[in-house]
């Protein structure tokens, strides 16, 4: 029995992480219909930025943070300029190699800066000691870390429904041209868009960092968020977070179960694609995505 | 025997459908062809591995472009679907004792199917969903090629029998060189048919606008898929080459990189264009070779500074594919036709 709680608690812990960058992931694919495959990496250059002010230069955890925040939404500004600006009107499989371009560019950077050893935050930002929840011990990393993405999500949501960028990007995500036409300036939310989803990424990659140490393969996060967003609906923020802590859970659980019942190894990378395919063959909008009506 | 035709004047379809449609041109692609045929004499052995290295990546990249650049469906799976290729031919060799000959176009056939068995969600999926749906196919297969040891011999891989004529066995780069000559030049062939074809422009309109062409009575799923089966009996048929040609395969080759970088042959070559395909594949299998030199030589220049620009060649990769998306977004092909349309127009501008 324990060990299914423990295998559903780092499930929901990992899934509250996917959940996050999930949220980069689909805010840039609502308010700019731009499918981003260098999540993981944004995810993994806010993980080794953050290490490089902790552990090499010896700022406090509190600045460090805002330090990380700061860079991300300067990265993700970059970004949006530079890159993603010149391809609007593009078709989509051109806007897609574009994000995966960049995503090989920033695995470079970060490798030339930092090498490719895994690195481990230190001074950790959360102690470590278990604390005991109805008799099973649960590491207090995987408390915090799971409640501050939470707390994020939550914030996020409310941001999208009350405040007026957030219903400015539902807006521009709903239609560019009826967008423009009321004065939102579809540029700026663009942009907006982009840093958001940087900085919810980068605060994702420092979670993670803070529980399995930062290295290269963090870069592949990216690509598991697919699962989540898929399963949630791609343009749904609500679907993204609950994908996430699904997918989180699903993950863990199947290959914990299979690893005891059958020795199979390695299933945590494949099983999430896995509930991939088997989505899209059920629910190919997912929960809550737009459902496109088409007749002949 | 005139070099181009000045204006269009023909008078059968017959005439407006031929493929070569001038002499000048018949002759210009026959002394090219012997010319590739002579070029092992011509060449170093380098030379000759670099030229047999072109020739799979055109036959995969004329395959991923049937699929993505004529019928419009991202395929994200084409690394796995090489590897699908590569250990089915190297089954059947090793445990059917069946030869090369017929076991490459089995590979094909393999691939084929497996491929349509991804691409079966086509059905209800399109565009994006599609996408990562083949994403998912490239893990789901690299998981397999890992865990089923019997077909693959798992991470340690397994040996590919040369393919063999009689005695004289095919396991170095010039006799290489020639089978994948020929089978590279029988699919771009083909390929370059399939667009005459009703098929073919069934492919196309598909991509261009598929609920006009399900109105024009085109089975959207049918072509979807068969454009799938088509595209992996390439991509098989290049794996099986591949494997002929290193003698060795191990799961590692197929990964989600090799399937990114199929992609960006494509692109930067030019989606939906037989040329665009291959000069992609020009482009891509160069690259890393100039890349190789000149950081070599900037090594020699900076020797403190060899260890960054190592660890820069994959974003230099990805620099030039953000490059040519922003400034050549129609690819090489169509900075091939203005060049051809420039000479044609010569001296007037227009």
């Amino acid at each position: 029995m324990e060990f299914y709680v423990q295998l559903i608690v780092s499930g929901l812990v990992l899934g509250s992480i996917y959940a996050l960058v999930a949220l980069g992931f689909a805010i840039i694919y609502k308010s700019t219909s731009v499918v981003n495959f260098a999540q993981g990496e944004f995810l993994m250059l806010g993980a080794y930025f953050c290490f490089s002010m902790v552990v090499q230069y010896r700022i406090p955890w509190l600045w460090a943070f805002l330090l990380t925040l700061v860079f991300s939404v300067v990265l993700g500004l970059l970004v949006e300029r530079l890159i993603l600006r010149p391809m609007i009107g593009e078709p989509i499989i051109s806007i897609i190699m574009v994000t995966i371009g960049l995503s090989s560019v920033l695995k470079s950077v970060v490798t030339t800066i930092w090498g490719t050893q895994i690195q481990i935050y230190d001074p950790p930002l959360f102690p470590d000691a278990p604390v005991n929840i109805a008799g099973i011990p649960i590491s207090q990393v995987y408390l915090w870390s799971m409640g501050l993405s939470l707390l994020l999500l939550a914030l996020f949501g409310l941001f999208f429904k009350y405040s007026k960028a957030g219903v400015a990007m539902r807006a521009t995500a709903f239609s560019n041209q009826v967008a423009l036409s009321m004065g939102i300036s579809v540029k700026n939310i663009f942009a907006l868009a982009w840093c958001i989803a940087v900085v919810v990424s980068s605060i994702g990659g420092i979670l993670i960092g803070n529980i399995n140490g930062i290295n290269i393969s963090l870069g592949h996060f990216g690509l598991k968020v697919f699962p989540a967003v898929i399963l949630g609906g791609l343009d749904s923020i609500l679907g993204a977070a609950l994908g996430g802590l699904i997918i989180g859970v699903l993950e863990n659980l199947s290959d914990g179960v299979l690893k005891s019942l059958f020795g199979l190894q390695g299933i945590k990378e494949v099983a999430p694609f896995v509930f991939l395919v088997i989505i899209l063959m059920v629910k190919p909008y997912g929960l809550f995505g737009t459902k496109e009506i088409e007749r002949v | 025997m005139s070099v181009h035709h000045c204006g269009d004047f023909k008078q059968t379809y017959a005439d407006d459908m031929k493929v070569m449609q001038t002499r000048f041109i018949q002759v210009c692609i026959g002394l090219f062809v012997i010319l590739l045929y002579v070029f092992p004499y011509l060449g170093s052995n380098y030379h000759v591995s670099v030229m047999n290295k072109i020739g799979i990546a055109v036959i995969g990249a004329v395959g991923i472009n049937i699929v993505t650049g004529f019928t419009g469906q991202i395929s994200l799976g084409q690394g796995a679907f090489l590897g699908v290729g590569a250990f089915a031919c190297s089954y059947f060799m090793r445990e059917w004792n069946i030869p090369f000959w017929f076991a490459m176009p089995m590979a094909g056939l393999t691939t084929a199917a497996i491929g349509m068995v991804f691409g079966s969600p086509s059905l209800r999926l399109k565009g994006l969903y599609l996408a990562i749906a083949t994403l998912a196919a490239q893990f789901i297969l690299e998981y397999l090629f890992l865990h089923v040891d019997k077909v693959t011999g798992g991470s340690n891989g397994v040996m590919f029998p040369s393919p063999e004529i009689g005695s004289f066995a095919f396991d170095d780069d010039r006799s290489m060189y020639y089978l994948i000559l020929t089978v590279a030049i029988i699919g771009v062939l083909f390929a370059v048919n399939l667009f005459r074809s009703k098929d073919g422009r069934a492919f196309v309109a598909v991509r261009d606008h598929y609920l006009s062409a399900e109105i024009m009575g085109i089975h959207l799923f049918r072509y979807r898929l068969l454009s799938f089966a088509i595209s992996s009996f390439y991509v098989g048929v290049a794996g099986s080459l591949w494997g002929a040609y290193t003698q060795y395969i191990t799961p590692e080759h197929f990964t989600i990189h090799e399937s990114i970088h199929y992609l960006a042959m494509i692109i930067i070559g030019g989606l939906g264009s037989v040329l665009g395909a291959i000069f992609g594949a020009i482009f891509m299998t160069l690259l890393p070779f100039v890349l190789t030199g000149v950081t070599a030589n900037l090594a020699d220049y900076f020797p403190q500074a060899g260890y960054f620009i190592q660890s820069l060649r994959e974003g230099i990769f990805g620099l030039i594919v953000i490059l040519f998306l922003i400034f050549e977004p129609d690819g090489i092909a169509h900075r091939w036709r203005l060049i051809k349309a420039y000479w044609k127009l010569y001296p007037f501008s227009y």
